[in-house]
Order: C-alpha cells, then structure tokens, then sequence
C-alpha cells in the first residue's frame, strides 16, 4: 500500500503526546524483546532505534486492542488479528498502567466518541 | 519505515462508518494523467482503491499537518491538499460535481485528529463552564484567604468523590468506564478494546490527560473575577446541590441508555 511517507515521517518528529524508552517485541516468529524509543503523536505509534531520528516503524492506533499482561508488559493487537500481537515490557507497572490509558485514548474513533460524550452532556445541561 | 499494512488494510475496508467516499480524479505523482479512484475517508486517513469493489487500497494519504485548497487546474472542481515541509508533496485532485468537491473540501479541512482535538478541548472548557459556571458567575470567592481554600478544597474534594464512585463492569454490559483517578486498576474484564462496548454505545471517556495535573488550577481559575458569596452555608449548600446533580448524572450514564 503507498503512504506519504515523508509526511509520516515528519509527524514522527513532532511532539509527542507520550515517549519512553521501552523495551518492544514485534509479532514476528523468533523476534526478542528490544529497547526501542517509542513515542505517540496523534493516534499513530512511532518506534525507534534508541540512536536513530527516524522511525523503524508505525503503528496505526485503530481497531487495536491495548491489553494489560503481565508484571509491566502491555500488548498492542489488531482486531482482524487478535492473536498478533506488539509487546511492550515497561521499567515500572506504574509506567506500564500509564501507557495502557494514553493507547486506549489515543484512536481517532475515541477521540469522535469523546466529542459526542461532551457535546450530548453540554445539551442535557443547557437545553442547546 | 513499516507499516502495520495488514490493519491498514483491515480498518480501510471493514464495514466502521467511513466520513466520505466518492470517485475522485487523482493526479500522479510524476505523469500528470489523472487516474479515477474510489476514495474513503476515515478519520484522518483518507484510502484510495483502484475500484470501489477492490478488496485492498493502492494507497493512503494521512492528513496531519496540511491544507485543503482549491487549485487553478485545467481541470474542473480540482483542489489541493498541500503538506508544509521541504520536499513534501501536494495532492491534486479533481471531483465529478461542485457540491461533490465541496463536500470534499469540507471534509477534508476537518479531518485531522489535531482538529477533531482542538474541538474536543473547546467543548470540554464549554462543560465546565456550564457546570460549574462562568468565571463571572457564582463560582468564585473573593473572601480572605482562608475561605477561598475551603471553596477549592470542596470542589477538590466533590470531584474525587465523584471520580472514585466504583466503577465495576457487570461482564457482558455497555457501562462505561470512566475513571480518571490515577493508579487506580480498571477491572479485569475491561474490554482494552478502543471500539464501542459490546452494545456499540459510546464510553464516555476520562477527561483528557491535561486535566488530571491541573484540576487544582482549574479551581483557582475559577475564583478571578467571581462575586463573593457571604456565608460558608450558602456555599455548602450551592456545592452540594452540584454534587447531587452531577452524582444524578452520573446514575444515570451508568445504567446506559436503555435499548
């Protein structure tokens, strides 16, 4: 599939809402845990070489599933594919805990849902 | 840099409410022939098919950090995403009609999540100026010192309450989760999903990440400019009549909409 990745890319270096050396494990056969520099900017998922400006790779943060596994471990899965999964060991569970909350709000789809919630209260208490 | 294609792929052409779609003229990057794409808006990610039947986009634009403009172009209804940055591209494309390309172009203008942000934080301020009034109104105090932190700490104190009213998920039900207290667990069978719940209600979400650090001086704000109130029983009651309206709503989200 093609992507403006040069604009990808530039999004990377934008400021994140959340960035932490973490260590990440892709769902590829044999594939260990790594330290990885990960930072979210609006609901992607950017992850870097720990001494490299430019991301290995990008996660699309919709349709996923954060679930909380382990002591300090997280996971990322996508809906069509439950059983794939990122891994993210954390330094602390309170790092981890953390984390997990950002990623659930971190998709576009909770962000409209967000807007619907205040737009719905703000009539129920006004009337407009 | 990777991609998670797959997914791509997967959130492109599942059956989610998509927020345009049309036959839009595409011009290439190189060779300025225009190719007719069946386009699909989602969010901020606008995907583009060779046919509208094809299981698979070409391709994806992601639309953070541009412009939607109109452009001169021999062809008609054209317009423009235009990225900043050196080196960065400028999408051409044409519509069939001018309400389609407007359509577009509105659309467009409102997709980026940086937007829909922006939005949401204004509506947020919105709510708490209408809950708990306008810094012109009722809400303030201007007594001495040791009044203003009762008034602050009262609010402090109603929210956290508010805030740590349990929230445990009966298993299969649509309640929401909305806890926004840190350090708190969510229960076991919280779905981690970032869809709707089970009944495909909406979740109403924690309040926003900037929230949590600055509740206090969303507090303080709030007493500038405020008419003074006379006695510590008027305020009590005042607060605890907002505490009761709110503790009211809240009941009422968490019972869900009924079907």
């Amino acid at each position: 599939m093609r992507y403006n990745e040069r604009e990808l890319l530039s999004l990377a270096r934008q400021p994140a809402e959340k960035a932490a050396e973490i260590l990440m494990r892709v769902p590829k056969k044999g594939s260990v845990l790594k330290k990885r520099l990960v930072k979210l900017v609006v609901n992607f998922l950017f992850y870097f070489r720990t001494d490299e400006a430019e991301p290995i790779g990008a996660l699309l943060l919709e349709h996923c599933r954060i679930t909380k596994e382990e002591e300090n471990v997280f996971s990322i899965s996508f809906v069509e594919e439950p059983e794939r999964k990122y891994c993210f060991e954390c330094a602390s569970e309170e790092q981890c805990q953390e984390w997990v909350e950002a990623l659930k709000r971190a998709s576009y789809e909770f962000m409209r849902r967000s807007l619907i919630f205040y737009r719905n209260e703000i009539q129920k208490m006004t009337g407009k | 840099m990777k991609l998670n294609e797959r997914s791509l792929a997967f959130y492109a052409t599942c059956d989610s409410p998509a927020d345009n779609t049309g036959f839009l003229y595409k011009r290439g990057e190189r060779h300025t022939a225009y190719h007719r794409r069946w386009f699909v808006l989602k969010g901020n990610m606008l995907f583009y098919f060779e046919e509208r039947e094809s299981r698979e986009p070409v391709g994806v634009i992601v639309l953070e950090g541009c412009n939607v403009e109109l452009c001169d172009s021999a062809e008609n209804f054209a317009f423009a995403i235009r990225f900043s940055g050196a080196k960065c591209r400028t999408y051409v494309l044409a519509a069939e009609s001018q309400a389609a390309m407007e359509s577009w172009v509105k659309s467009l203008s409102r997709a980026s999540f940086d937007y829909l942000r922006l939005v949401v934080r204004e509506l947020e301020k919105q709510l708490e100026e209408v809950r708990w009034g306008p810094s012109g109104g009722y809400g303030g105090c201007q007594g001495p010192s040791g009044s203003w932190k009762l008034k602050s700490s009262v609010l402090e104190q109603s929210r956290e309450r508010l805030l740590a009213l349990p929230t445990v998920l009966p298993k299969e039900n649509s309640c929401a989760v909305w806890n926004n207290t840190p350090g708190v667990c969510q229960p076991p069978n919280t779905s981690g999903c970032n869809e709707c719940d089970d009944e495909g209600n909406p979740r109403p979400p924690p309040l926003p990440p900037r929230r949590r650090a600055s509740s206090s001086e969303v507090g303080s704000s709030r007493a500038s400019g405020a008419e003074s109130l006379s006695t510590f029983c008027h305020l009590h009651e005042q607060y605890g009549q907002e505490v009761a309206q709110l503790r009211q709503n809240w009941l009422e989200r968490k019972r869900g909409p009924q079907p």
